[in-house]
Order: C-alpha cells, then sequence, then structure tokens
C-alpha cells in the first residue's frame, strides 16, 4: 500500500479520502499501528513542519488533524491493548478566575494534532477539579494556561492541590499564557513552561521523553 | 470639585452636548488630509479641566498591578500599588512640565465582579489627582474602564446573566466615586469568532463581528449611556480589543494570516461605532486600532496606542497608530521596577515626550509632515497597517455611512477591505507571502459568497456553530 497518499491526504486535510484510504488498508490486512505510524503521523509531521515554515496556518493544522482524528477512530479499536493510540493523555484548561481561552484553545489543538490524547476542561476550572481530571483520565500532563496577573497565583494553589491528592508524582505539570514566565514556573515548581502553542507541543514530547514517533506505552 | 458625585440633571455632560441615539450618515471630514493628532471636530471637556481633541495630543497613562490575586486579604497590597502608581505617574508628569494627561484603570475581572473595589480605588486615585490639581493646576482625568465579565459560562448570557448585573452596578458606583469617562471591551460575538477564527471560518466571523457584536454593543452602550448621562461621565467608547486585537497577536505569532487580521480590522470598525450611535461621544478607547475610521465619521475624540503600547503587546501598527490620536496611549503596564524607576513612570515619560513631539510640529506647522512620516513608515509593511492609513480610512468611512444597517455596513466593508489589499498588492508596494496570496484568494471567495442578509447567513452557519450561542441573548428569536 502506498502510505505516502495517506500522508498526502492528511496533508490536504482529505478526511474523507483518508478514511476510504485507512479502510481499504485495514480491509487488506495492512497492520494498523503501521497505518499510523508511516502514513498519518508522518503526514502530520510535514503538516508540522509547513506550519513552521509559515505556509500552513492554524486552520490548515486543524483541517488536517480532522482528516488524522478520523482515521483513528477506526484505528484505535484494533490498537488497544496492543499499545496506548497516543503520546500521552494531556487534561488542559484556563485556571479559575480567567475567562480568556482561545490560547488554550489553540495549544489543545496543536497537541492533538500531535498525537496527544487531549481532554480541555475549559475555562474558569478550579483546582479540585483539575486534580479530579488528572485522576479521572490518567493525564501524564497537566498543562494550566492564564492570560491575566490575577489568576496566575492559582496555578500555584492547582500545583498544590496535585500535592494534597497524593498524584503530584504522577503528572508533568505545563504553564502557559501571556503573563507567565520561565521564571514564575520554576517558582511555583511547575515541570514546564512554554511561551506559545509550539513550544508548548515540544515541551509536552520534552516531557514524556517522546524523542521519535513512539507512542506512550500502555502502563 | 466634589468627589462624590451625585446624579446630574442637565442633558450635557459637563458640557458636552448629548448626541443621543442616531445613526451617522455622512462624515466629520471633507477629505483625508484634515484628519490629524491632537484636533478633532467635536472635542470633549472632562475632569479637573482636560480639554480632548482641541489642539493637543495629550498622554493616557493606563497601569496594572504585578502578579498577584485580588482578594479581602491582599486588598490593602492592591490599594496600596494603585496610590503609588497614580502618584508616580504625576510626580512624573510634574517633573517632565506636563500640564495635562488622562489616567486609565482598566478593571481586573475582580474588580468588576466587587464593584466596592473598583469604585474604592476609583475614589482614591480621583483624590491624588484633585491634589495635584489644586496644588499644581495639573489637568487629569480619570478612564475607567470595566471589564466584560459577561463570558465567564458559555454560551454566555449577555444580558440575562449576573455579569451585566455587576458591570452595570460597577459604572455606577465608579461613577458616583469620580470616574470621569468610561469605556470597556465588550465582548458579544466572541464565543462565536473565537472558534471561527481557529477555523479560518469567515462567515462565522462576519455573523460574530457584524450581526451579534453589534447588536451586543447597542444593546450595553445603551445602558453605559444612560448611567454616564445621570452622573455626569463621558461615555468615551468601546474596543473591538477582544476580536481584531486577538487576530492582531494571532497573525504576530504566524498562527492566522496577516491578511485575515486586516480583514477583522476594517470589520471591526462598523462594531465600534455603534457604541458611538448609541450616545458615546469619546475619546475612543485606546486599543481600537480601528478608531481612525471611527474619528472621521463622528468626528469626536479617539485614543490610540502604538509602539507606546509594547509593554503590553507588540503590533505592526507603531507609529502609524499615531497618525490622528488625540489622546496618546500605552495599553496596560504592570507596576514592576525598572532602572528608570517604577514601569508606569517610565511609561508616563515615554507618551509625554511623544505628546510634545507631536504638539510642536502643530506650533511649528509642520504636523502634517509628521502625520504622514507616522503613516509612511508602516503603511505597507502588514496589511493591517493600510486600515491605519487615513486616506483608506475615509474610503472605508464612506462605504460604511452610505448603508444604515449593521450587517450591509459590515458586507460591504468586507469586500471594499479585500480591494484595498488587492490593489495595494497589484501596485507592489504591499509584498505578501504565497500562504498569504492563497489566503486573500480563500477570503475574497468567502466575502463573495456572503448572503445579503444576517438570516440567511445564520441558516448557513447554525448546524455548525448553533450551539455556541444564545440568540435570544442578542435579542434574537
Amino acid at each position: 500500500m502506498d502510505f505516502q497518499k495517506l500522508a498526502q491526504y492528511v496533508i490536504e486535510g482529505d478526511a474523507s479520502s483518508a478514511e476510504e484510504w485507512t479502510r481499504k488498508a485495514l480491509d487488506s490486512g495492512v497492520d494498523p499501528l503501521e497505518i499510523m505510524n508511516r502514513g498519518l503521523i508522518p503526514g502530520m509531521e510535514v503538516v508540522g513542519q509547513k506550519f513552521s515554515d509559515g505556509e500552513y496556518y492554524l486552520p490548515e493544522m486543524l483541517i488536517a488533524a480532522r482528516a488524522m482524528k478520523r482515521c483513528l477512530k477506526d484505528l484505535k479499536p484494533l490498537i488497544a491493548g496492543r499499545k496506548e493510540v497516543s503520546r500521552g493523555r494531556v487534561v488542559i484548561g484556563t485556571v479559575k478566575g480567567d475567562v480568556h481561552d482561545i490560547g488554550k484553545n489553540i495549544v489543545a489543538m496543536m497537541l492533538e494534532g500531535a498525537g496527544f490524547e487531549v481532554y480541555d476542561l475549559g475555562l474558569d476550572v478550579p483546582p479540585e477539579k483539575f486534580v479530579e481530571a488528572v485522576e479521572r483520565h490518567q493525564a501524564h500532563i497537566l498543562g494550566l494556561s492564564a492570560l491575566i496577573t490575577t489568576s496566575m497565583p492559582t496555578m500555584k494553589t492547582v500545583i498544590e492541590a496535585l500535592q494534597a491528592a497524593g498524584i503530584r508524582e504522577r503528572v508533568k505539570v505545563m504553564v502557559g499564557g501571556a503573563p507567565v514566565t520561565e521564571e514564575y514556573a520554576h517558582q511555583i515548581r511547575a515541570d514546564g513552561y512554554a511561551p506559545d502553542a509550539g513550544a508548548a507541543t515540544e515541551k509536552a514530547k520534552e516531557l514524556l521523553g517522546l524523542q521519535t514517533l513512539a507512542t506512550v506505552p500502555l502502563a | 470639585m466634589s468627589l462624590s458625585r451625585a446624579e446630574v440633571k442637565d442633558p450635557s455632560i459637563n458640557g458636552n452636548p448629548v448626541k443621543g441615539r442616531s445613526p451617522f450618515q455622512s462624515l466629520a471630514y471633507a477629505s483625508p488630509d484634515g484628519v490629524i493628532f491632537g484636533l478633532a471636530p467635536r472635542p470633549v471637556s472632562c475632569g479637573l479641566g482636560l480639554r480632548i481633541g482641541a489642539g493637543e495630543v495629550l498622554p493616557e497613562v493606563d497601569f496594572t498591578l504585578t502578579p498577584m490575586s485580588i482578594t479581602p486579604q491582599t486588598w490593602s497590597e492592591v490599594q496600596k500599588q494603585y496610590q503609588q502608581m497614580v502618584k508616580g505617574v504625576l510626580a512624573r508628569a510634574l517633573h517632565l512640565k506636563c500640564g495635562a494627561l488622562g489616567l486609565e484603570i482598566e478593571h481586573l475581572y475582580e474588580l468588576t465582579m466587587e464593584p466596592r473595589w473598583g469604585a474604592e480605588l476609583t475614589k482614591q486615585a480621583k483624590a491624588i489627582m484633585e491634589g495635584a490639581y489644586q496644588k499644581h493646576g495639573l489637568r487629569t482625568a480619570l478612564r475607567v474602564t470595566v471589564a466584560d465579565v459577561r463570558q465567564e459560562e458559555r454560551p454566555p448570557k449577555m444580558r440575562t446573566g449576573k455579569g451585566l448585573q455587576k458591570m452595570m452596578e460597577a459604572l455606577q458606583l465608579c461613577a458616583a466615586s469620580g470616574a470621569d469617562i468610561f469605556s470597556v471591551e465588550s465582548t458579544g460575538g466572541k464565543e462565536l469568532f473565537d472558534q471561527a477564527i481557529v477555523e479560518g471560518d469567515v462567515l462565522a466571523m462576519v455573523y460574530s463581528l457584524g450581526v451579534l457584536g453589534c447588536r451586543d454593543v447597542r444593546f450595553l452602550w445603551r445602558h453605559i449611556t444612560e448611567i454616564a448621562t445621570r452622573f455626569g461621565v463621558l461615555p468615551g467608547g468601546d474596543s473591538a480589543c477582544a476580536f481584531a486585537n486577538t487576530a492582531m497577536q494571532l497573525a504576530q505569532q504566524k498562527y492566522i494570516p496577516k491578511v485575515l487580521a486586516a480583514l477583522i480590522r476594517a470589520l471591526s470598525a462598523v462594531r465600534t461605532l455603534c457604541a458611538f450611535e448609541e450616545g458615546a461621544l469619546g475619546p475612543g478607547k485606546d486599543c481600537a486600532y480601528e478608531n481612525p475610521i471611527i474619528k472621521i465619521i463622528t468626528g469626536m475624540p479617539v485614543a490610540m496606542e502604538g509602539k507606546s503600547a509594547a509593554c503590553a503587546h507588540s503590533s505592526p501598527l507603531g507609529n502609524i497608530s499615531a497618525a490622528v490620536c488625540d489622546l496618546w496611549a500605552n495599553e496596560s503596564v504592570q507596576n514592576l521596577r525598572l532602572l528608570g524607576g517604577d514601569a508606569p513612570e517610565v511609561c508616563a515619560e515615554m507618551l509625554i515626550y511623544d505628546c510634545r513631539l507631536m504638539n510642536t510640529s502643530h506650533h511649528l506647522g509642520q504636523s502634517q509632515l509628521l502625520r504622514n512620516l507616522f503613516v509612511s513608515s508602516d503603511r505597507y509593511q502588514d496589511p493591517q497597517a493600510l486600515f491605519l492609513d487615513p486616506e483608506v480610512c475615509f474610503s472605508l468611512a464612506q462605504t460604511i455611512v452610505a448603508e444604515a444597517d449593521d450587517y450591509l455596513r459590515t458586507l460591504k466593508v468586507a469586500s471594499y477591505a479585500c480591494q484595498v489589499i488587492q490593489q495595494a498588492v497589484g501596485s507592489g508596494r504591499l509584498h505578501l507571502s504565497t500562504g498569504e496570496v492563497r489566503w486573500l484568494g480563500r477570503i475574497e471567495e468567502a466575502v463573495a459568497s456572503l448572503p445579503d442578509s444576517p438570516d440567511g447567513l445564520w441558516e448557513r452557519l447554525e448546524q455548525r456553530w448553533g450551539h455556541l450561542v444564545l440568540p435570544t441573548e442578542y435579542g434574537l428569536g
């Protein structure tokens, strides 16, 4: 099977053609992991490169990510039990007292496009809700967003809540937002900081030790 | 002047004739050449002897807290910081022999949700300003910008939620505590816009700005103007910050094409104008980069920010935004210690020097030259800057006032904005990347497909986006 064709469908955001190719491949007995690793992920890697080069913008990335997601729907049931079909599970939200979410939405979208499973809690999220979501989804990463200075201290409160719940060591905490700095991230003992959505995706991979296209193995 | 302001019965506001609700169907200027910084056909008076748009550009300094929560436990520190910032800015102004300036307190979320907090800061600031006026003759006015807290839940309850009540209460208490000018960066339509911009859905953006945004601004400003008139506060103006400036920042980070951000800027003028058609009198809010179009239509003075706002965000409009300003502002600066002093004072100094330059150019008969230099230095660096060029703004303004309906205005502006960019590209003066050119074509196709009625547009959008919006919260069926 011509995996480059599948990759091209993803690059062009042609979800219907990508899904049809995937189904034909599965019917022909192609390994679903091979479809993912040789067709879908390389396609998204090209999309990511085009975005970095300024040729693609967010809308094109989103369309490509959707094409990939449609194929993954067919692949996941066949891979579950063998291997985790994602690079990791991420819970993300804007902290309590802050109603800005467009930056957080972009981060969530780019993480999904990069193969992470994302659970977006929305905006104005209280600490206990973050803790509950991290536990429920067995999240590898918790992403906290704040766009105003007065909501930044809530990030520390969330980290303390994770500590109090006894799950701080199980999750990597990443923080971001216009007023947030690397220094502030260190101060509140977050595990990572990213100045923008692209950097957030790379930081997420780094935090989970994802050097290659490998997915996170089942615990 | 009493700092505890009671309701007034005079139908004017501090001597500024109240305009009331009526559409603009002509321009305040005969040609774009007449549009310049420091001069507005309809200047306003406010505060402690301040006159805006009457022949000089004045600084407007906006400041905010260092990163901290606002709680009952931190309240004394919050007050201390604001008082320190006001005193520092006024002291720097006196030191630099600046005779008049505006100050702005832009509410953080908590200051509007706890209206008495916002009011207390207003009262304290005005007391300090009053002291400087009595002792040194320093003319000042305080703009209070309440936070739009209605988007806390999604879909938001723009008219029936608790948020609107809090905003109106905050305005009333701040008015009674001495506020001189009211503003807001309203967010009606943002729940649709934020999704639309990430997806590149031009039709949804047009609906969010041209229908939802316009309806919400009109609704909100009827309320704001009523309170303002009662207390003798100037209803200053609104800003499409949550839309066009969000787009500007996304374009700066290369998440969306600049041509899309430029289109959104042009569309924003229709929406921001609605405040002035519901009684706003200026000075327009600083972060409304669409203000040059507003000034050309209304003749009312406007605040602008540009390179002076680099303390808050980058922009491609650093010089050109000064071309027609009446207040020159800094968006917002945190209360941090710099080598030159506290950041608010440092920003005040930079604004004061900029204003001195512009005012000197007036005195020496060189203001047109300086204005043109501001414009030429940025005009073709970015498509967004095109829509701050007074010549382009003049044509856009003509397009707007030719229609009386907000949606039709939006359609016409969308179409004209695409032509402006194409002409600039075709002339070789504006250079776009391949991706940007591709997107310009895509935008033109989308704009050409817009139906003639807002209902027709919503029919096309509802299935995909209907879950985001509560139509009744915009007075729609």
